[in-house]
């Protein structure tokens, strides 16, 4: 195991967040501000609960989720996109290491990202709206699999991506529709029976749902399932990835 | 002593179809300077990226340090650095960082000092807090170099180390190239410049089409290889050359004052001594005579033509 690698990439890919932390850091915040701003105060005012918890806190962890799950996917993606982009991927190709290796480095900086900026939202929301967390390792679990399964995914379509466009397309055309549909800001018991089926087949709902049983131990599928659709889906990225490094596709002719 | 690189039938036929290299053989001696000369699309860069990775053979076997590229990776890898033609680099990074972390990615712990060692050694050190993309393009190669011997290697692959650098600094990389050989560190290097090979290489091997054309030690290819010219200034100048020295396919200067005798080295006899003799008889006047031998570049257009026909 060449864990010096591990570690170099690793730091390579955090200092890179660090250089650009008012992008990086401050962003979120106010975007995240913004939608408290919008739904908790402004419309939220004009509903009153949504199964027993307030509208301005039970959009906190849809929020929380729509952020993490963009945030690691765009970062792990331009992450592993960008050396590809300006050639200096040749280094990582030719350097004792294996793919587990590098997914680790690449993977683990873009998760660690999302999870702090997935925190500081967090964090903000304690200034808007009355958060509660009723199952606090629950909630990090949850959290940081998210972080791990999302970056995961965005490895794969950095690697895929033959220019930016390509890079932007998946987030958001796939990514962030899904994260809007899955209940983020609402809860899916409000949709019509079809619309609730529909719901079913997105899994990202899964995992928004578990998150928000972390919180109130409110959810529209049971924890199990959610649970279980996490581990599915990270599972399916790492043979991806497997897979992807056994071949060489997309990085070695 | 084994050779420290040893490339066997290597084939490399890509997803297009075009095969890059043909079944190239060839050994590098630990500690030499390996010219790999070609014209472009000869296949230098696809033997290079063979050898450090980046590009999977179709057939053939290549081992560093003996270590098979393939199966013992790492063992192998550890041994290489790449210089790739391409001044590929992370724009946003400082030197120290860039450098540091090539080291780590090549599994050697942390050694800031051996690095600022090696920044001093390539006139970096005062950069090394600089972001790259504040750096000339010299710099920036430099930086490749760097970062290509941060985790120590013994085998050191410099891809074109000079396209597109001014003479100036072409002098300098010669310089860089120079030092690095005292460091006991072996050095291949691909360049289509022959005056390059011939300042800096022990060897020259010569690839055209995906195929090794020749592999000889530099002085010996020039003396083998080479073609000299006899040059025979005459004291009176003549409208032709004598009838009596046709055999010899003279030409004559164009203002009649000097004779070229072309011949070729290895020949068994060059001819010299009968050609001066018949000059004698034909009565004419030697005021001077030299000789001038060819350069690489010759030697090499020669052999590629040589191919083509």
């Amino acid at each position: 195991m060449n864990i010096e690698a591990i570690r170099a990439i690793y730091m390579f890919e955090m200092a890179r967040f660090f250089r650009t932390y008012r992008q990086s850091l401050l962003a979120p915040v106010i975007s995240t501000s913004l939608y408290f701003v919008v739904f908790g105060a402004a419309i939220g005012s004009q509903i009153n609960q949504v199964e027993g918890v307030a509208y301005g806190a039970f959009i906190v962890p849809g929020l929380i989720m729509l952020s993490v799950m963009t945030q690691s996917t765009s970062n792990a993606s331009f992450g592993i996109y960008f050396p590809k982009f300006t050639g200096s991927i040749y280094e990582l190709l030719s350097a004792p290491v294996n793919f587990l290796e590098a997914t680790v480095g690449y993977v683990g900086a873009a998760a660690t990202k999302s999870l702090i900026i997935g925190l500081i939202i967090l964090a903000t929301s304690f200034a808007f709206v009355d958060v509660s967390i009723a199952h606090p390792l629950a909630m990090v679990a949850f959290l940081l699999l998210t972080c791990l399964s999302f970056a995961l995914l965005g490895f794969i379509i950095g690697i895929w991506a033959g220019n930016f466009e390509q890079l932007q397309l998946i987030p958001m055309l796939i990514i962030t529709p899904l994260v809007f549909l899955g209940g983020s800001f609402y809860s899916t018991t409000m949709l019509p029976p079809f619309w609730q089926a529909v719901t079913l087949l997105n899994p990202v709902h899964y995992l928004i749902s578990g998150f928000r049983w972390a919180f109130y131990e409110q959810a529209d599928v049971p924890v199990g399932i959610s649970l279980l659709a996490i581990a599915a889906f990270t599972g399916a990225c790492l043979a991806a990835i497997a897979w992807i490094f056994r071949t060489g596709w997309r990085i070695r002719s | 002593m084994a050779p420290i690189v040893r490339v066997n039938d290597l084939r490399k036929r890509y997803a297009s179809g075009f095969e890059a290299l043909k079944g190239v053989t060839l050994d590098i001696e630990e500690g030499e300077i390996l010219a790999l000369l070609g014209p472009n699309g000869a296949g230098k860069t696809t033997l290079i990226s063979t050898v450090c990775g980046i590009t999977t053979p179709t057939a053939g076997t290549v081992t560093v340090g003996g270590h098979d590229i393939q199966r013992d990776y790492r063992a192998a890898r550890s041994l290489i650095g790449l210089v790739p033609q391409e001044l590929s680099l992370e724009a946003f990074e400082t030197v120290m960082n860039a450098v540091r972390f090539s080291r780590g990615l090549f599994g050697k712990p942390r050694n800031d000092a051996l690095i600022e060692d090696l920044l001093k050694q390539l006139g970096l050190f005062d950069k090394k807090d600089s972001k790259i993309m504040a750096l000339s393009g010299g710099m920036k190669r430099r930086v490749l170099i760097a970062k290509a011997l941060a985790h120590e290697p013994r085998v050191l692959f410099l891809d074109e180390p000079t396209a597109g650098v001014d003479v100036e600094l072409r002098k300098d990389m010669w310089k860089v190239v120079d030092n690095l050989r005292k460091t006991g560190v072996t050095i291949i290097l691909t360049t289509h410049y022959i005056e390059e090979a011939e300042a800096m290489a022990d060897r020259v091997a010569v690839i055209d089409k995906g195929q090794i054309m020749l592999v000889q030690d530099k002085a010996e290819l020039m003396r083998h290889m080479g073609r000299k010219q006899l040059r025979i200034h005459l004291a009176e100048p003549v409208a032709e050359v004598p009838f009596a020295l046709a055999d010899y396919q003279l030409d004559l200067a164009t203002d009649g004052a000097s004779l070229i005798y072309t011949y070729d080295t290895r020949a068994e006899r060059t001819g010299i001594t009968a050609l001066l003799n018949e000059l004698q008889r034909a009565g004419l006047q030697m005021r001077d005579i030299e000789t001038q031998e060819s350069s690489l570049e010759e030697i090499f257009v020669g052999l590629v033509k040589g191919d083509a026909a």
